[in-house]
Formats: structure tokens, C-alpha cells, sequence
């Protein structure tokens, strides 16, 4: 067998098996990776590629199967092994310290003395060496906070190579990029190819596989169920292979005449306790039965500006209207106050805000509704009436599986979503406010929340999304506006819009 | 399963100190039980002593479920038993017990509250972590006792700085000769009531909220200001009682150092009890039964001092909470083993 075998595989699993508790996350996974290609793993959340990466890369151990690297199977205890043979790994998020220059986040762990003056002057020499093979240029005296999202990234991945890596993971690395950025990371890695490095691309966005891979390797419930060459696929077969049927994600929409304006805001800004500007004079309508999208990238303010809406954060100046009822600094909103207005407000992080991880089901679906009937009668929870309530969600809204007593972290990603958000529409709000609809949503679920949201829309809801996904923007809203460094910058009609453009505009440039 | 090996660990570990100092531990050990358990006088010492860490238990759980780390139990216990004392010194002349009783047992209630609601205000509105406050708020209470009881509700003609004695329309029904009294059911109610009200009201939810998830709580529309203050005035309303099973059931007046222990003692009966009303109520007993059976046993037998006593709770804090997961290894090997 060996004879027959051109070249030795960059990596290679082998029967690799890994259980928690009763969930079966891996089966029995067998795959190989050429050296000097870039292979994409795609499959929805929950799927098991993050669990593979991670015991590939030695952070958990396989129940069974072989790893074997460059021809020679190989144990995975820790990171450490996996780095001392050569793989490297990038976070989704980044592992930067953003008060250290790049030099000083890149010796991190191996800072060669007891004296820093030696390590950094070696680690000095090699960056310039990485630099110029790679062509990943960074100042090496810059601190990492002032450096773009883009840089960090890159300074990520020069930490792995740093380290010596020629195999490197990346675990969904455009998640906090503009669709430039994105470009730009691909060219690196492209470019990382042409010198001999493995690339392996962890992700559920099906334009980046096409865009990016050679080969990919399509995962659901824990198993491999599908490699293709890249050039001999396309988005809509990974697309059913993700999910195991088929999937329509352009949705029909009827376009729907102008209601009344249910949310105005006026001259609306906030300023932190630093004096930083989050939100700078920002004025918009949002009319009944449409939706408007808000698209971005992470951190220009779209979180703020939902906290101010939902009543969370108090505005520094201006005013807003919701369903003719003001809130200025002087008449400052809460949270149960705005949604006594008829507001409701699906959270940009449901795990931090929209949801309890420890609580069960039936706890999370009244969140923000505890007091007052049906609830509560007599100072007391009705508790059969609350689970009554989560299991109707559940029904409505096919969040599997269906037990209102299970701890609302034990359910998937895209259900804990489908929970908050039947939660919210539940109530017949008519101001809507959706932040990141369907972020760690697997794509059936995506489909059905996308489907839901336009339904609110059509009885009447006034709908404002932040999305830091284009497709899902482009998709869903009636109206698309651009926020830029606190400030909207720009609105679009999505049928004039594309990729470009929104992209130009989301970095700041001024659109033509 | 788990907390009972984890106290059979920590009396492994017991006994063979104990057997290093030269005392035979099977021995040591059936002095213990019988000290704790072997009469219906040595019960009542017990469950005596289980009121007070069922109080202070619980303080210490109901802030925690808020998230927040109320360390201040002792002087609120201490606050709580001047606030009893102070009514019924003021109405014992006056009032039938039914109604004294009733007065006293809110007065607690509310000193307690009270001397927590300052630490809780500092944190809400000022930033002051609660740890620190409430830590120094017991030298606080402490200070503000022994200035009172020597200088102002010190009894007439009195040596020692006790007040005078209640009335016995301020004292609680008791059993002849034990310091067992009905201190016990209001502990049992107390015990109830939490769990009513952290599980089945919607503060109760709320205040839940706030302990897993402030920002969640937020999101929800909970004041964390409002629901702090609560939380921390539960607590300290918990723990003034103490001051109630002391005070009114076994001193018949103003004491000093009558709290003593059982502030910091709800800690870990609280740890122990996983901060559930019944969990809290069962380590109460436990730590009710050794200090009642570690008496008896220094009693005993010379060689093993109080000190040992401190020192055997300290080793079933010490299994039961910072190595309460040590052993779950072995027993889920022993079950996967047994079962087919």
C-alpha cells in the first residue's frame, strides 16, 4: 500500500471516533489532506468539524482512530505535540493581547531566555524573514489594539508560522472581516500554498469554499458524507450535502405599500465613558411592515444602537419614538418599559444576553415576560402554565428537541435562536429589533428564521436587522443602510446593491 | 452519591490524624456519633446548633444565587440580634408574647437587612465590591457591639456587659433544660420560603437571572440595582436570625459574641449544600452534629481539643467543596464497571 501511495498525505485521520456523554460528535471520520493545498471542511454547526479540528489539533483526545502527519502516525496529547509537528492553529477569535506590540504577542510562549532583549531581536529577524517569503507585512512595533481587524488576523497567522507551523487550521476566519478583507485574507493563503504550506478552511459559508479551496470535505452528524474537487461543485449540491435536502434560501417576497413610521430616531448619539463616539447622529424610519437592514462590519456601532433601541443603554443625546411614545435623556427607556411599547428585541449574543445557558428551556422562553400574567398570578410563577407556554415555542417554531426541562446550553446553536425568536415574535411585538439573525445558525434553521422574520414583517411588524452577513441583508431587507464608525453612511435599495459597493461603504469609503 | 464519599473521605483523612496523635479513631468516631446522637439531650444540642447554620446557609445561598459572595453574615447575624433585643427590651413591659415575639422577630429581620443593605448600596451605586465590604462591615458590627453593650444597654450594677434579662413574654418557647426552641421552625420555614421564592416567584427568577447572566438580566428588564439590594437584604435578613435562636431562645438578653463562628460557617454549609434550601438544611445538620458531637468528644478525651474539632470541619469544607469533584472519576469507573 505504501509503495502505491505518490506522496506521503499532509495529514491523515483514520477512524477517528470522539463521544460526550450520550452525543456521538465524531464517526468514525476518515480523510486525507495533500501537502501544499487548501482544503475546505464545511458542514452546519454541530456538524463536528470544530470537534475534529480540535482533536487534530490535541485540545481534546479521540476515543479511537489514528492521526497520522506527513506518513508517520502520530500521538496528540496537547496543542503542544500538534505544534511540534508542525500544525498550526487560528482561532475564530483572536488570542491577542492588545496592549503588546505585534513583536511581543508574537513571543508569547516562546520568548527564548529569561531576558526579553535576545527574543525579540531573534523574533525581529525572523518576522522580516516571514515577511518577505510570505509577503504578510506588519508592523512589528505596532500595538495590536490600533491595528485593523484584517492585520490582527495576519498577525495571528504569523504567530503559527512563527511557531514553525507548515500546516495551519482555520477555524472560520472571515467571521469578523469585511467581504474585502476577506479577499485579502484569501490571497494569503493562496499565496501560503505557493510556498508549500497546508491550509485547512473551517467553515458553513459556502461562498468562501467556492472562492478559496481546492478540495472540500463536506461533514453532517459527525460524519463525512461527501469530497469534491472544488471546480467539479457549486454551492447549491454542498449546500443539500450540508443539510440532506434541499434548501432554498432566496426567499418570495410580496412588496408591501407604506405603513406608519413605528420607530424614528432623531439626532440619536452616544458617547462612552471615554469620550469615544459610539454613535454619532444617527436618524432613521422604520415603518410598519418592512424591513430594514442594518449591515456593517463588527463593531461601527450596530450594537449600540440596538442596545439604545431596546432601552438597555441610555442615549447621550437625541431622542427616539417608538410607536409615538418618546425616549430622550431626559425620558430615559428600560428594557420593560419598551417592550410594555410593543418592542421586542432579539440579541445580538443570545448566550451573553438573550438567554440563561444554566436555565432550562421553559426558563429561557419567558425571559423579559416573567412579571405580570400569564405567567405570574398571585406573586406566584405558574410554572405548568410556563412550560405549557415553551412547549406551544417549541411547537410553533420546531426547536428540537421538544423539552421545555432541558438546559437551554443543550440545545444547538440554531435552536437556542429559534427559541429567542419564537420568544419574541410570540408576543406580536411591532417593532422587532433582530441583531446577527442567524449567527452559529446551521442553514436549515437559517431558512426557517429567515422565513419567520419575513412573515412578521407581512402582519405589520416593523423589522430593523443587523447583520454583519451581506447575503442575509441582501436577502431579507426592504431598505439596507450602512453604518460606518458610529454613523449610518449610506442607503441602498437592495435591488441596486451588491457586494462591492456595500463592502466599499462598510470600510468607509464613500459610495460613488 | 458524591457528598456522602466526600465526607467518608474527609473522616478518613480525620482518622488518621486522629490516629497519629495517639487516639484509637474507631473510638474517636463512636464518641462523635454518640456525642451528637446518642440521646434526645445530645439531639437537641444538635439540631440547636443546626438552626443557626441553617440561617446563616441560607444567607449565604440567596446571595450567591444573585451572584453575589456575602461574607458578611457574621455581623449581620450580630445586627440582627441587637435589633430583636432592642425590641423586646423596649416591649417585653407591654407586650403579650404573641404579639412581642412577632415585633422581635421583624426587628431582627430588619437590622439584619440593614447592616446588609449597606455593603449591597456601596456595590450597586458606587462600585464597592461586596467582598470587601461586607468583610469589614463584621469588624464594623463587631466594634458597634461592645461600644453598646459597655456603654449603653449594659444591665445596672451588671459586671459582665450583658443587658438585662427579657421578660418572658420575649422569650421563645424552648424545651426544659435543652437549648433547642422554636427558633428550629422558623428555620424550617425559612428553608421553605427560599425555595418558594427563588424557584417559583418571578424575583425569585429575576434574582437568578442576575446570578447567571447580569447582562441577560439586564436584556430582561431587571434593574441590577434594585435586584443587588434585594438579594443582599434577604441575606442579611437570614442571617439576623441567629440572633433570634440565640438571643430570644437561649439567652434571654443582649450578649456579646453570641454569633460567633456561625457567619463564616454558613459558607461553607452553603458550598456544602450546593446552595439549594434542602442541600443547605442537610449541611446544617451535619455541621450542627459536629459541633455538638466535637464537644463532647474534647470533653472525652483530652488529647483531641477544640482546635481538632475546627480542624475536621475544615477537612469536610475542604473534600466537600474545593475537592468536591475529585472523586467523581472513580465512582463513574466503579458504576461503568458494574453496569453491563
Amino acid at each position: 500500500m505504501q509503495a502505491l501511495t505518490p506522496a506521503a498525505a499532509a495529514i491523515e485521520l483514520r477512524g477517528i471516533d470522539k463521544s460526550f456523554g450520550v452525543v456521538h460528535a465524531v464517526r468514525g471520520v476518515s480523510l486525507r489532506i495533500e501537502p501544499g493545498t487548501i482544503t475546505g471542511i464545511i458542514g452546519e454547526n454541530g456538524a463536528g468539524k470544530s470537534t475534529l479540528m480540535s482533536i487534530l489539533y490535541g485540545l481534546y483526545r479521540a476515543d479511537s482512530g489514528e492521526i497520522w502527519v506527513g506518513g508517520q502516525p502520530v500521538e496528540m496529547a496537547s496543542p503542544r505535540d500538534a505544534i511540534a509537528q508542525g500544525i498550526g492553529m487560528v482561532h475564530q477569535h483572536f488570542m491577542l493581547i492588545d496592549t503588546f506590540t505585534v513583536l511581543e504577542n508574537l513571543i508569547l510562549g516562546a520568548e527564548g531566555g529569561p531576558l526579553l532583549a535576545g527574543g525579540l531581536a531573534a523574533a525581529r529577524a525572523e518576522l522580516a524573514r516571514l515577511a518577505r517569503d510570505y509577503g504578510l507585512s506588519v508592523d512589528p512595533d505596532a500595538r495590536v489594539a490600533d491595528l485593523s481587524v484584517g492585520e490582527q488576523q495576519r498577525v495571528e497567522i504569523l504567530k503559527v508560522l512563527f511557531r514553525g507551523a507548515r500546516i495551519l487550521i482555520l477555524d472560520e476566519p472571515s467571521a469578523v472581516l469585511t467581504p474585502q478583507e476577506t479577499d485579502r485574507l484569501f490571497d494569503i493563503l493562496r499565496t501560503l500554498k505557493e510556498r508549500g504550506v497546508t491550509v485547512v478552511l473551517i467553515t458553513h459559508k459556502l461562498r468562501e469554499i467556492m472562492a478559496a479551496t481546492d478540495r472540500v470535505h463536506v461533514m453532517r452528524q459527525g460524519q463525512i458524507v461527501a469530497e469534491r474537487r472544488t471546480v467539479d461543485t457549486g454551492s447549491e449540491e454542498l449546500a443539500e450535502l450540508m443539510v440532506g435536502r434541499k434548501v432554498r434560501l432566496d426567499l418570495d417576497k410580496v412588496p408591501v405599500g407604506q405603513g406608519e413610521i413605528l420607530l424614528r430616531t432623531e439626532h440619536l448619539s452616544l458617547v462612552d465613558d471615554r469620550g469615544v463616539r459610539l454613535l454619532d447622529d444617527i436618524g432613521i424610519e422604520l415603518r410598519a411592515g418592512e424591513i430594514v437592514g442594518i449591515a456593517g462590519v463588527t463593531g461601527n456601532g450596530q450594537s449600540e444602537l440596538l442596545q439604545v433601541l431596546a432601552g438597555i443603554r441610555a442615549p447621550s443625546a437625541g431622542r427616539f419614538t417608538v410607536c409615538g411614545h418618546a425616549i430622550d435623556t431626559g425620558h430615559p427607556g428600560d428594557p420593560a418599559r419598551m417592550r410594555e411599547l410593543g418592542l421586542a428585541h432579539v440579541p445580538e449574543d443570545r448566550l451573553r444576553q438573550g438567554m440563561v445557558a444554566a436555565f432550562q428551556a421553559s426558563e429561557t422562553s419567558i425571559l423579559g415576560y416573567q412579571d405580570g400574567p400569564p405567567f405570574t398570578r398571585n406573586y406566584l410563577l405558574d410554572g405548568p402554565a410556563v412550560g405549557a407556554h415553551c412547549a406551544e415555542l417549541m411547537e410553533r417554531f420546531d426547536v428540537r428537541p421538544r423539552s421545555p426541562g432541558l438546559r437551554s446550553s443543550h440545545f444547538s446553536g440554531g435552536n437556542q435562536q429559534k427559541l429567542v425568536l419564537a420568544r419574541e415574535i410570540a408576543r406580536r411585538p411591532r417593532v422587532l429589533l433582530v441583531g446577527q439573525p442567524t449567527r452559529g445558525v446551521d442553514i436549515g434553521a437559517i431558512e426557517f428564521i429567515h422565513r419567520e422574520l419575513v412573515k412578521a414583517r407581512d402582519s405589520g411588524c416593523a423589522v430593523l436587522v443587523v447583520s454583519v452577513e451581506l447575503d442575509e441583508i441582501l436577502s431579507l431587507a426592504d431598505r439596507i443602510l450602512v453604518m460606518f464608525a458610529g454613523r449610518i453612511v449610506g442607503e441602498v435599495e437592495p435591488r441596486r446593491a451588491d457586494e462591492r459597493t456595500l463592502g466599499l461603504m462598510m470600510a468607509g469609503a464613500q459610495a460613488a | 452519591m458524591l457528598p456522602l464519599v466526600n465526607i467518608a473521605l474527609a473522616f478518613i483523612v480525620v482518622g488518621i490524624i486522629v490516629a497519629i496523635i495517639g487516639v484509637d479513631p474507631f473510638l474517636a468516631l463512636r464518641l462523635l456519633v454518640t456525642g451528637a446522637l446518642g440521646s434526645w439531650e445530645s439531639i437537641g444540642y444538635t439540631l440547636y446548633y443546626a438552626t443557626n447554620f441553617t440561617f446563616t446557609g441560607l444567607a449565604v445561598a440567596v446571595a450567591f444565587h444573585a451572584g453575589l459572595f456575602n461574607i458578611g453574615g457574621e455581623g449581620q447575624a450580630y445586627l440582627g440580634g441587637l435589633g430583636c433585643g432592642l425590641a423586646i427590651l423596649a416591649l417585653d413591659r407591654w407586650l403579650p408574647a404573641w404579639l412581642l415575639i412577632p415585633i422581635a422577630i421583624a426587628a431582627a429581620a430588619l437590622f439584619g437587612a440593614a447592616w446588609a443593605a449597606v455593603p449591597a448600596w456601596l456595590q450597586a451605586w458606587r462600585g464597592s465590591h461586596i467582598v470587601i465590604t461586607t468583610i469589614m462591615f463584621n469588624f464594623v458590627a463587631s466594634a458597634l457591639m461592645v461600644y453598646l453593650m459597655v456603654n449603653v444597654l449594659i444591665a445596672p450594677g451588671s459586671m459582665t456587659p450583658q443587658s438585662r434579662g427579657f421578660a418572658p413574654s420575649g422569650q421563645l418557647p424552648a424545651i426544659a433544660g435543652l437549648p433547642l426552641n422554636l427558633s428550629l421552625a422558623l428555620a424550617l420555614a425559612c428553608c421553605a420560603g427560599v425555595w418558594v421564592f427563588l424557584w417559583h416567584t418571578p424575583w425569585g427568577y429575576a434574582l437568578r437571572t442576575m446570578g447567571h447572566n447580569p447582562e441577560a438580566a439586564v436584556y430582561g428588564g431587571t434593574n441590577l440595582r434594585r435586584m443587588t439590594m434585594l438579594a443582599m437584604c434577604l441575606s442579611g435578613a437570614l442571617a439576623g436570625f441567629v440572633g433570634v435562636n440565640e438571643l430570644m431562645g437561649v439567652h434571654h438578653r443582649i450578649v456579646l459574641d453570641f454569633q460567633a463562628g456561625y457567619g463564616f460557617a454558613g459558607i461553607a454549609v452553603a458550598l456544602m449544600g450546593r446552595n439549594h434550601p434542602l442541600g443547605v438544611l442537610l449541611a446544617a445538620l451535619l455541621f450542627g452534629a459536629l459541633q455538638q458531637g466535637g464537644a463532647e468528644l474534647a470533653f472525652e478525651i483530652p488529647s483531641i481539643t477544640r482546635e481538632m474539632v475546627v480542624v475536621i470541619q475544615g477537612l469536610i469544607i475542604l473534600f466537600s467543596g474545593a475537592l468536591a469533584h475529585l472523586p467523581r472519576p472513580w465512582l463513574q469507573a466503579l458504576f461503568a464497571r458494574r453496569a453491563p
